[in-house]
């Protein structure tokens, strides 16, 4: 491998594959995870928001439908993620052991209570919903038992979702943001930043998903705020790499000019971003007839940001 | 969270004697069963200038066997660890999962996936060191270029040189606080 920089010719011998010449060891598997992994953290919270402030019936949707989601949507980013592994049979390695400095091991021991948590909630809404095959799960041993110990902790499970769900949204983004050796990663901005894209993501999902008028509009309008705010952290996140020390301002570049410039400003900030904000303040204003494009698009914009992000991460180093 | 160790081997190249020959790289391929196509040591070359105005730094590589080692901090399962009576970093392949988290933590690239589903990496011959004997890399350097040893004995080799030597480290930055000598 050969690099050439303004004052010197570098080679290195050394050709292992997925890691030269640029680092390239996670795949589609991570950031469908961790889009997954936002998504239901985004549903759970805005589910105990449904439950605590006791407006069920208002919010069909939040109460109804996101917890039948969680259990299965976050089912299925762990199964992406179990797919990156190179050693599947290992997998019960990760809960052998707690490791306190690994944001990973955080995270697989959050995946598991949150399993249980909003797993429990989804099946008790679940059995008593309208839904294929509930009549017949209901009827399963254990399920009653299950079902009457959920309700009477209701509240209690929705602060547990609320908290985890936080947790959960948090943590996508520090497993990434934990690793020095990847400028454009390390940020604890990364943090707040999928927590933000998570919700947003969730509450888009929300209004695609609701059939009732207001709630939908309730969730486009919170949408909006969170899109705003979103817009903001990735705003002060691009300020704090660029002023950094060289690698920082190197890795910033990727996305903002580089081979990720394209896909991050189209997908990322103007499809993903700009363009339903532009539609929600539209819509807000009557000038435009609320429809299920800007949600969608934000869906779009929330794996595009994540796909970007775990694939111009690993492209630049120290 | 500096793992304590009782040792702290730790490795210096000398560049002024290392010709890039690749002998360390071939010694070992063959101590260490390093899979086809994948290295746990290479070769670098840095060159500035053209002939016959230049310079050249030539210099053999590998883990640097940091004292806050990345990898291991972020190893979920404790697969990447420290190894207690040499202090250097080591891979219980039983109990990785090949999650990479290690391999995206290393600011020097220093470790691989093995073929065989775990992640892979210089030990520093901790099987040889364990017996008392050196490194293969360093037994084959024909220009004895590479030093191993104990940097907490003050009287190791090692320890010598880097009182005596100019030395550069490599990606300090990082913050690893890497164990491997680059004398100039």
């Amino acid at each position: 491998m050969m690099h050439i920089d303004q004052y010197a010719e570098i080679t290195s011998t050394r050709a292992n594959p997925h890691i030269d010449p640029t680092l390239h060891i996670w795949g589609w598997e991570v950031p469908i995870y961790l889009f997954l992994g936002g998504l239901v953290a985004g549903l759970l919270i805005l589910n105990a928001f449904a439950v605590l402030s006791r407006r069920e019936k208002e919010l069909p949707a939040m109460s109804g439908i996101f917890p039948i989601l969680s259990a299965p949507l976050l089912a299925l980013g762990l199964g992406a993620l179990f797919l990156d592994l190179e050693h599947k049979l290992h997998v019960f390695r990760f809960y052998t052991t707690f490791q306190v400095t690994s944001p990973m091991s955080w995270g697989s021991w959050i995946l598991l209570v949150v399993f249980a948590t909003a797993g429990l909630v989804g099946l008790s809404t679940y059995v008593k919903s309208s839904w294929p095959m509930a009549i017949y799960v209901k009827r399963l041993p254990l399920v009653d038992k299950l079902e009457a110990f959920a309700d009477r902790h209701a509240r209690g499970l929705a602060i547990a979702n609320a908290v985890l769900g936080v947790s959960l949204g948090i943590y996508t983004g520090i497993l990434l943001s934990n690793f020095a050796a990847r400028p454009l990663w390390n940020s604890g901005l990364l943090g707040p930043l999928f927590l933000i894209s998570g919700l947003s993501t969730g509450a888009a999902m929300g209004a695609l998903l609701s059939r009732d008028r207001d709630e939908r509009e309730g969730l486009l309008r919170l949408d909006l705020v969170l899109m705003v705010t979103e817009g903001l952290i990735l705003g002060l996140w691009i300020i704090s790499l660029i002023s950094g020390g060289e690698a920082a301002r190197a890795s910033v570049e990727l996305i903002l000019g580089g081979p990720f410039g394209a896909v991050f400003w189209t997908l990322v900030v103007v499809i993903g971003l700009g363009l339903p904000i532009l539609l929600e303040v539209m819509a807000m204003k009557g000038r435009w007839r609320g429809t299920l494009v800007a949600p969608a698009l934000v869906l779009v914009g929330g794996l595009s940001l994540r796909f970007v992000l775990v694939y111009a991460g690993q492209y630049i180093g120290y | 969270m500096t793992p304590k160790s009782d040792r702290r081997f730790g490795m210096a190249v000398d560049m002024v004697a290392c010709v890039g020959c690749s002998a360390c790289v071939i010694a070992c391929r063959d101590e260490n069963d390093v899979p086809e196509g994948h290295s746990r040591r290479w070769v670098m070359e840095v060159v500035r200038g053209r002939f016959p105005e230049l310079t050249a730094e030539v210099w053999s590589d590998c883990c640097q066997h940091c004292d806050n080692p990345p990898c291991v901090t972020s190893c979920p399962t404790g697969a990447s660890h420290v190894h207690k009576a040499t202090g250097t970093t080591q891979v219980h392949k039983e109990m990785c999962t090949g999650c990479k988290a290690c391999v995206a933590s290393c600011p020097y690239g220093a470790r691989y996936i093995h073929p065989k589903g775990y992640i892979d990496k210089c030990t520093l011959c901790v099987h040889r060191l364990e017996r008392g004997d050196n490194t293969a890399c360093e037994a084959v350097c024909p220009t004895s270029a590479i030093v191993v040893g104990d940097l907490d004995d003050p009287n190791s080799e090692i320890s010598r040189v880097i009182r005596t030597r100019r030395f550069k480290q490599q990606k300090l930055d990082a913050g690893t606080k890497p164990r491997f000598f680059l004398l100039q």
